[in-house]
């Protein structure tokens, strides 16, 4: 599905990503952790296109994403939900979502895009999914923190894409806010592959039904289970720390 | 207005100046989907607006030449002998017309592209706007672009046959920049209603994630630019026979920002307050500049002043805000009614 090899980016001489090897199998869902500042952000942005990477390869399903523009990699299947929460805040969640929808989006095809039943549809599903079924009409300005994370999921979700890139989905959400995200995002890896950026470990607890890979200084540290991962020396001497900090990281 | 006009209460002078408030409402439609839809603010409508005008200007110059003479007194003067190439395809005025439009259109066609694939956005943008009206108006000041530096092109008497003295001329006039300003509104607001202008707004508010959502943001630029630049020479075109005469100083930057403080005035992404924004500060210039001379700039500027502290929607959004209260303000008189009629029932049952 998804293959890194060699990828390396620095910014201004310091080496912010130099990663070996990265692979993802379809329909899995992999956390990214590790400590502020390892270049898990700009890992996704790289992906994406946002970020030119010095040298490196990235294969999606057989095709080179590096040199691609950003609305060719879209097109392609990768959808990126940012760390902050990014909506078109001055239209409605309706119209947000109207946006997102996988349909041609060149000039004169939005030009004169008509509603269809089944666009209509889609959109009622997705937004049922995601809990904005009852905020279609409000303004997304006026959306809590938590609602517009869930409403940039439903954007990225209406492009249909193969491999979603989800930045810290759970940052700034209340402790229910967070199970729901989980489950939702659980949900999603059974019909799309995801990559998820998290800090908060009892999330990614949550949502680890795979691997979890262990990123620090730009390089992968360790990949495993989460048990494998949380238990790792390594990683605790390098991110979680002992374990009962681990507890203040975790409230955090 | 016009019936007052008939019966002799409005002057046709009055007339003509509100048929030049239109032309200015005209551009200022054009602004405000730039700038108050998809938030690139182009400091240089105003040199689009007076492409048009000079376009219709070299028609009206040639068609007006007195006789005998071959070439514009300008030319003359300036030892010319021979009409200049460019000038030839403005002796018709069929070309003349379609010229009017076309080079706006290509001159911001090719300017979006480079400008906007190169992703210069806010600030950046601006500037560069700023420094092409500044270019352009040092350009047209020129007696060598051969179009009449910094006199410009005047002393028009017919357009298309009609007598621009006459009254009727004036009407005609006046009421075809009123038609053409309900045109443009109407065919504005459905743009903005259309997904097309769903997703202007979407890139004001985040380009990154328009871009990432799979929309070529630079190309909805570049067509939004010209399409905005191409109303402002509308405007421009019918603005030229009803003042009798274009100079360079209507492109310059100070009318370029005139031209923003208009929109910003009226209301920024509302077409009505753009064109609300245009009348009302262009009525108020006239009627300053009359009584007050030397104050205008200060009222302009006052007003610019109050708008960016305390009107954020501008003139529109404060009469939306009053309509707002008053509507709250009835239905809570209602609910206090209701409220005195369940209190009155619990009275009487309690009694």
């Amino acid at each position: 599905m998804l293959s890194v090899k060699n990828l390396s980016v620095a910014f201004g001489g310091v080496q912010a990503l130099k990663l070996d090897q990265f692979d993802l199998k379809e329909n899995e869902l992999r956390v990214v952790i590790g400590p502020n500042g390892a270049g898990k952000s700009t890992f996704m942005d790289i992906i994406c296109g946002k970020t030119k990477p010095d040298e490196g390869s990235i294969l999606f399903k057989g095709e080179e994403l590096i040199g691609m523009s950003e609305v060719k990699i879209t097109e392609m299947g990768v959808g990126r939900k940012f760390q902050k929460p990014t909506v078109f805040t001055g239209l409605s969640v309706f119209d947000n979502m109207l946006l997102g929808l996988k349909v041609k989006k060149d000039i004169i095809s939005t030009f004169f895009y008509k509603t269809k039943k089944e666009h209509l549809d889609k959109i009622h599903e997705i937004a049922l999914k995601v809990g904005l079924q009852d905020d279609l009409d409000k303004i997304a300005g006026s959306l809590s923190h938590g609602k517009k994370q869930w409403l940039e999921i439903a954007i990225v979700l209406l492009q249909d894409p193969e491999l979603m890139l989800i930045d810290e989905p759970a940052a700034g959400m209340s402790d229910s806010e967070a199970e729901k995200t989980g489950n939702l995002l659980c949900e999603l890896s059974n019909s799309h592959s995801v990559i998820v950026i998290e800090h908060d470990m009892k999330f990614v607890e949550q949502i680890a039904i795979d691997q979890v890979s262990v990123l620090v200084r730009g390089s992968i540290l360790t990949q495993g289970t989460f048990q494998e991962v949380k238990n790792d020396q390594q990683v605790i001497d390098c991110y979680l720390g002992a374990p009962d900090s681990a507890q203040a990281q975790r409230s955090a | 207005m016009p019936l007052g006009n008939l019966l002799g209460f409005v002057e046709t002078n009055t007339m003509t100046l509100w048929g030049r408030y239109f032309c200015f409402a005209i551009a200022a439609i054009g602004i405000d989907l730039i700038w108050g839809y998809t938030g690139v603010l182009s400091m240089t409508q105003a040199f689009f607006f007076c492409l048009g005008a000079y376009g219709i200007g070299m028609y009206m110059t040639l068609s007006n030449l007195p006789e005998g003479h071959q070439l514009p007194a300008f030319m003359e003067w300036n030892q010319v002998t021979e009409l200049p190439t460019f000038w030839a395809p403005f002796s018709s005025f069929p070309l003349a017309f379609i010229l009017s439009l076309l080079v706006p259109a290509l001159f911001s066609l090719i300017f979006g592209f480079f400008v906007f694939r190169s992703r210069i956005q806010g600030v950046y943008f601006a500037i560069i706007t700023q420094a092409l009206a500044l270019a352009m108006f040092l350009l047209f000041s020129r007696n060598e672009t051969m179009l009449g530096g910094t006199n410009g092109l005047t002393d028009f008497k017919y357009l298309l046959g009609f007598d621009l003295r006459e009254t009727s001329t004036k009407l005609g006039l006046y009421f075809l920049s009123f038609i053409v300003l309900c045109l443009i509104y109407i065919y504005s607001s459905f743009l903005t209603k259309s997904k097309f202008g769903k997703g202007l707004v979407a890139i004001r508010d985040s380009e990154s994630r328009m871009r990432f959502t799979g929309y070529g943001v630079s190309a909805y630029k570049i067509t939004i630019f010209m399409i905005g630049s191409v109303i402002a020479a509308i405007g421009g075109m019918l603005y030229l026979p009803q003042t009798g005469i274009i100079t360079p100083g209507r492109m310059d930057v100070q009318a370029s920002i005139e031209m923003i403080v208009w929109v910003a005035l009226g209301g920024r992404g509302n077409l009505k307050g753009a064109v609300l924004g245009a009348i009302v500060v262009n009525l108020l210039y006239s009627i300053f500049t009359s009584i007050l001379p030397g104050g205008w700039l200060y009222v302009l500027g006052g007003l610019f002043v109050i708008t960016v502290l305390y009107l954020d929607k501008g003139m529109i959004g404060l009469f939306q805000q009053i309509q707002a209260y008053i509507k709250t303000f009835f239905a809570s008189d209602k609910n206090n009614k209701e409220a005195e009629d369940v209190e009155n029932e619990v009275i009487n049952v309690s009694a």
